[in-house]
């Protein structure tokens, strides 16, 4: 099939090569793609010396690396239905680990994970270790049967193996239901980066990435994503090593931040002693709490406070008029007036936030943990501190079950794995998946613990007029991100007096190692690839699940090949364009829940996926009528938990009842008691239905063995 | 078809590896989760559970994954079961 189609692609179509001299021919062309980036941001450096402004070099950054992913789609532009799919089956065990790491690590890994390790410390380990942890379970459980089952997507082996149309409907439901929320975060990463990168409005932002993923995906499918995403790898982990390196080198001497920061740690344990009880820190945190209470006070009788504020800034207007003081000072003054609530409803819900943010402001470090501290409250306090050490525990191994679980379930990853070229380098290309992501994860805590030194150490204590560059560039960018206001008038920076977002981290760390503005256009890169990488696998495997497994599998099954391929394309347009319409309107909302939903995915893919997958392959008695019934039961009670517990989806079904966890777990951990129901009611309902028929039975046998001498069976699709 | 003893020997194999390497990743990342308020002696300059969550437990999940498939390939080969692969 290879052979017959149009290979443009002098490098990336394979076909007719026998497989060792396609990987060497891989080699050369990554080899010569890595050395030519490395170059390109020599010349930029250079070019910045000599004078090259900033914005111009957010534009040639995004401008060159989205014509490149686009560059490497058209050259590998396919329509036979294997290269589509599965990227012809050929896919060597390193270049797909690489291509997995890419397509696993999103603009939340790569942005967003060391901003959550700054702010909460041990706690933030769940991600990390949730996020690779799953890898395993991929490796042990899934990832060879798969691939000898070798067809082209999850819905496939559902359908085959529970031998029905409905138990693939569920999946194709799950599929489009965990990705697409996926995909929305993605998108949504993308304008913000791009809006960032070359300060280009959101929403052509949106779109000019989204043309990058189009062309891509479009043209040449899982084909076409693969080497897209080797590339897009390539860029990210570059982007997010150099800034990390040069910070180790500036703070310690040592170019290994990874082996060094146990000791730049001992020092932020230590500074946070003395940090918490400053005299200066305590004077500011008494401002706050005095704050929360006058805000307490107003909340005692809304109506009267807010009539008594609109007075107060009514008059003061009128004083300032009347005393004919200088126009500045009567604009704030008609500003804040202004800014005073509108009614009661408003006043009560702006004065709540304002009270929850001053009371946290008024809190130790900031509201941040002790960096080193494993959970909140303490085993040996009091029945509060007991409880409240038993609860954050119980959270964090909750939060690790279902990531780990959720990786092990995602369509988007598992899929992957159909496109090495046997069961043995499918094993090995787990192994190379998990090193890549690896490398980036054991990074990012150093990361934060290396800024959190740089932020106890250099900038708490500088008078105000003293602090480096990049805080009040960064102030100016987006107050949300990073604020900071001189609160106790003492001319010095308190650690109380900051406001930080996690998002700030990583893309400030080059400027907070002090490096050229080069080296920020490619962490912003880098962070695009992530996105980028990431949305490209959620629209191939949606568009995928609707076209062969909703269309062809179900609908029309005589379609041939190139109509399948042609449907699939459109399909991919319209969701990409859903998924770009539903991220614009996030970002107008200011919908601060996406990443909420994100963690909601990983519980949904758990609860659904992963009970039916595994018992699948290892118990040969679930039948399909368990199947359904446990993927509706885990998908359904994780739904329901999340819809009684979490304000959003609480928002949603109009559900007013007060709030009660279950054993005091929170709803982003809902696949902790989805996943269990699943597999209990695939094995209940499986034991009193009729086993399966003889031949799913050595289909579950086919996909054991990677060669089964005397088997008949035959499940690689074309 | 019917499958051989070998056969049944080659899966009961896979079975044991794989509850082996499933016990270690368990006690790797929940046993010493769990325990991590007790195990925070002072490793390298990180506290033991700290690192081990940061860096220790991720070695060993690669690890643990290494050896599964250098295990399975082995076996593979071992019992006929191995693919003819074209290279």
């Amino acid at each position: 099939m290879a052979g017959m189609t149009p290979d443009a692609g002098g490098g990336f179509g394979g076909s007719g090569q026998s497989n060792a001299a396609f990987k060497q021919q891989l080699n050369k062309i990554y080899a010569w793609y890595t050395g030519g980036f490395v170059l390109f941001v020599v010349v930029l450096a250079i070019l910045e010396q000599m004078g090259l402004g900033r914005a111009m070099i957010g534009y040639i950054f995004l401008g060159a690396t989205v014509l490149l992913y686009a560059g490497i789609g058209v050259m590998s532009r396919t329509n036979d239905a294997a290269e589509y799919y599965v990227a012809g089956r050929r896919v060597p065990a390193v270049y797909n680990g690489m291509a997995t790491g890419a397509d696993w690590m999103s603009a939340a890994s790569f942005i967003g994970m060391a901003g959550t390790l700054y702010l909460t410390g041990y706690g933030g380990l769940a991600f990390i270790m949730g996020w690779t942890g799953g890898y395993c379970l991929v490796a042990l459980f899934l990832a060879p049967y798969l691939r000898k089952f070798g067809q082209f997507t999850i819905p496939d082996f559902l359908g085959a193996r529970y031998d029905g149309n409905f138990p693939r409907f569920l999946g194709i439901i799950a599929a489009i239901l965990c990705s697409f929320v996926y995909v929305v975060a993605q998108i949504y990463g993308v304008g913000l980066i791009t809006t960032r990168l070359a300060g280009v409005p959101f929403e052509v932002g949106i779109f000019v990435g989204l043309g990058g993923i189009l062309v891509c995906s479009f043209l040449g499918g899982m084909k076409a994503v693969t080497w897209t995403q080797v590339a897009q790898y390539i860029i990210l982990i570059i982007a997010y090593l150099i800034p990390v390196i040069w910070l180790s080198v500036k703070q310690t001497g040592v170019p290994i931040p990874q082996l060094i920061y146990g000791s730049q740690l001992e020092k932020v344990t230590a500074r946070e002693a003395e940090l918490i009880k400053d005299p200066k820190e305590l004077e500011v945190r008494a401002i706050f709490k005095a704050r929360a209470d006058a805000l307490s006070e107003k909340l005692k009788d809304v109506p009267a406070a807010l009539a008594a504020d609109k007075e107060a800034a009514e008059k003061k207007v009128a004083d300032l008029k009347a005393a004919n003081a200088p126009a500045p000072e009567i604009a704030a003054a008609e500003k804040a007036l202004a800014a005073v609530p509108k009614d009661v409803e408003a006043a009560k819900k702006a004065w709540t936030a304002q009270r929850t943010s001053a009371n946290n402001r008024a809190n130790p470090l900031a509201n941040m943990p002790r960096h080193a501290q494993q959970f909140a409250g303490d085993p040996n306090g009091d029945e509060k501190a007991r409880t409240a050490f038993e609860t954050s525990r119980r959270n964090f191994l909750a939060l690790i079950f279902c990531l780990m679980v959720g990786t092990a379930a995602l369509p988007h990853i598992l899929m992957r794995y159909y496109t090495t070229p046997s069961v043995k380098q499918a094993r090995e290309s787990v192994t190379w998946s998990l090193f890549f992501i690896f490398l980036l994860y054991f990074t990012a805590p150093a990361l934060a613990v290396l800024v959190k030194y740089e932020v106890f150490n250099v900038l708490v204590g500088t008078p105000f007029d003293k602090l480096p560059a990049w805080v009040a560039s960064w102030n100016k960018v987006d107050p949300a991100l990073l604020s900071v206001v001189d609160v106790n008038k003492d001319g010095i920076f308190q650690l109380a007096e900051m406001t930080i977002g996690g998002d700030i981290i990583v893309l400030a760390t080059p400027e907070i190692g002090g490096l050229p503005y080069v080296i920020s256009g490619m962490v912003a890169a880098g962070g695009l690839a992530a996105a980028l990488s990431t949305a490209d696998g959620l629209l191939l495997t949606m568009a995928n699940a609707l076209s062969h497994d909703l269309y062809y599998k179900m609908i029309d099954p005589n379609a041939p090949a190139a109509r399948r391929v042609l449907i699939s394309k459109i399909l991919l347009l319209i969701v990409a364009l859903l998924a770009a319409y539903v991220a614009y309107q996030v970002h107008v909302s200011k919908n601060a829940d996406i990443l909420f939903l994100v963690a909601a995915a990983f519980s949904f893919a758990a609860a659904s996926f992963f009970p039916a997958l595994v018992l699948g392959i290892f118990w040969k008695r679930a039948t399909a009528a368990g199947a359904c019934a446990g993927m509706i039961a885990g998908l359904g009670i994780s739904f329901y938990y999340m819809s009684i517990t979490h304000p959003l989806f609480r928002g949603w079904f109009d559900v007013t009842s007060p709030i009660e966890l279950w054993w005091g777990i929170l709803p982003i951990s809902a696949g902790l008691f989805g996943v269990p129901v699943g597999f209990a009611v695939i094995i209940l309902v499986s034991l009193v239905t009729p086993a399966p028929k003889k031949e799913i039975q050595e289909l579950v046998d086919h996909v054991r063995y990677p060669t089964l001498r005397g088997d008949t069976v035959n499940t690689i699709a074309t | 078809m019917q499958l051989t003893e070998s056969h049944k020997q080659y899966w009961s194999k896979n079975l044991r590896i794989t509850a082996i390497l499933l016990f270690i990743w368990f006690v790797v990342t929940f046993v010493v989760g769990f325990y991590a308020r007790d195990l925070a002696f002072n490793f390298f300059g990180w506290p033991f559970s700290f690192w081990m969550g940061a860096q220790g437990s991720l070695v060993i999940y690669v690890l643990i994954i290494a050896y599964y498939a250098h295990y399975m390939n082995k076996l593979d080969q071992e019992y006929d079961c191995a693919e003819v692969e074209e290279d």
